[in-house]
């Protein structure tokens, strides 16, 4: 690993949480000031993160802290292997693992509501698991590495090559978000007909560490976002940038003009657009070189 | 220690109320009053709660939903009245079903009256409940460290063979 690949990782472990964390508070003032509210402090996220971490902990399962602590190390270690330029292919796997351990921090503790919602929990990552993994695929056919640091590097804008590809990633992180239409395990604002899905058993810290994970992973979301346009060319980040703010306040508006939808429809909706528009993509993709 | 009246979250339960006073609980988070402001957030999950909003008086079914719900909130907690049906049972008092205002089940703090009570008066009611639940938070703290200074103390007698 070069200096500069240390270095980017430790960006990441310090900076990705106060960029998630500002990212929500942004959100919820932006999804405010859409309905007409004046909406809350941009830093209130991280109000209620400290609020969270002073009170009373009732832990319902005493397994539930130590996966989700999984569930946020391989969150971690995800963003590590991308932002360390390393295999986009692996980063996608660990992404996967981390996931996983959410749902049975979700399902340990045997609620109703939990229950339910980590099942649907299990169909969200079936959903949007085609596209991710196409996604990935695209970036080997167009760079010809599945090294994040030589796609990164190479001289051509991959969303030029890859607009399919790209058109349903962005729908998928919808799910990953968890944004209306698709935030059928658990929703980002509110309360839902499943009181708060996934994150229902959890209170004080367990919910502080579960928001921090999520912190992580649009970070590292966003980042993945930002691959579709960097080049070698340092003009390219500020395109990237931009990308990155057009993409998320399309989530903002989505968010609040959509109304959830069933998993039925989520499943349906996403492969059958997946299959469409990426499918179509990577078929060119191999066929034309 | 930690300044937690930032981000007060409430749980909201309707008991026997006729839904007035709900009505106006929710035109609290509407553009117009919009509770947001403070951090408030409308949560249904009582484990996630730090301020109890009770809305009706309290009948002989969801007493013990009442009680559960405050023993599963973490501590430090606040609960408000909001209308006076939750304050001493408001016009059903006399029926036969109903026990009283939300103090005959659970310790309340602060008690918003009307009928149905103003959003004014309710925000105002809780603004008042985000100071206790500093102050409570900040007392919790003060337990805390005193408990984990006995515990440091009695380990290190125990090192120390006393
Ligand atoms: S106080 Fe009045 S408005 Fe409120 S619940 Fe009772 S009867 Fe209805």
């Amino acid at each position: 690993m070069s200096i500069k690949a240390v270095i980017s990782v430790i960006m990441y472990i310090l900076l990705a949480p106060v960029a998630g964390g500002l990212m929500e508070g942004l959100d919820r003032k932006l999804s405010a000031r859409m309905q007409g509210r004046i909406g809350p402090p941009i830093l209130q996220p991280f109000y209620d993160l400290r609020k969270l971490m002073n009170k009373q902990v009732i832990s319902v399962s005493v397994l539930q802290s130590s996966l989700l602590l999984c569930y946020l190390a391989l969150m971690i270690f995800t963003g590590a292997i991308f932002f360390a330029g390393s295999d986009i292919l692996m980063c996608l796997f660990v992404l996967t693992t981390a996931s996983t351990f959410m749902y049975f921090a979700a399902v340990v503790t045997s609620s109703p509501y939990n229950t339910i919602a980590s099942s649907r929990e299990l169909i969200q990552i079936m959903t949007y698991e085609p596209a991710v993994l196409m996604a990935g695929v695209g970036f080997y056919l167009v760079a010809g590495t599945f090294s994040v640091a030589k796609i990164a590097s190479s001289s051509t804008v991959m969303l030029t090559r890859m607009p399919g590809l790209f058109a349903s990633f962005v729908l998928i992180l919808l799910i990953k978000m968890r944004k209306s239409p698709f935030d059928v395990s658990t929703s980002h604002h509110a309360h839902q007909e499943l009181v708060m899905g996934v994150k229902t058993e959890m209170g004080a810290q367990n919910l502080a560490i579960f928001t921090i994970t999520e912190w992580y992973e649009n970070a590292f979301l966003m980042g993945i976002v930002a691959l579709f346009v960097v080049t070698s060319n340092p003009l390219s980040f500020v395109g990237a940038a931009l990308l990155c703010a057009a993409v998320f306040f399309f989530l903002v508006l989505a968010d609040n003009a959509c109304a959830r939808v069933k998993w039925g429809q989520m499943l349906k909706m996403t492969w059958l657009f997946t299959f469409f528009a990426s499918g179509v993509n990577l078929l060119i993709l191999m066929l034309i070189r | 220690m930690g300044k937690v009246k930032k981000s007060p979250w409430v749980l909201h339960y309707d008991g026997s109320s006729c839904n007035g006073c709900d009505i106006e609980v929710l035109a609290c988070l509407t553009p117009v009053y919009d509770a947001e402001r403070f951090g408030i957030i409308n949560t249904g999950d009582p484990l996630q709660a730090d301020i109890f909003l009770i809305t009706g008086g309290i009948n002989t079914q969801n007493k013990a939903v009442v009680e559960q719900l405050y023993d599963q909130m973490p501590r430090p907690k606040v609960v408000v009245a909001v209308g006076t049906c939750a304050c001493t049972g408001g016009i059903f008092k006399e029926c036969y079903n109903i026990l009283g205002g939300a103090d005959t089940t659970v310790p309340v703090d602060i008690y918003v009256p009307g009928c149905a009570a103003r959003p004014q008066a309710i925000i105002d009611g809780l603004i008042q409940a985000i100071e206790l639940f500093q102050k409570r938070s900040d007392k919790h703290d003060k337990i805390e460290r005193r408990h984990k200074e006995e515990e440091e103390r009695k380990a290190h007698d125990k090192v120390s063979g006393k």
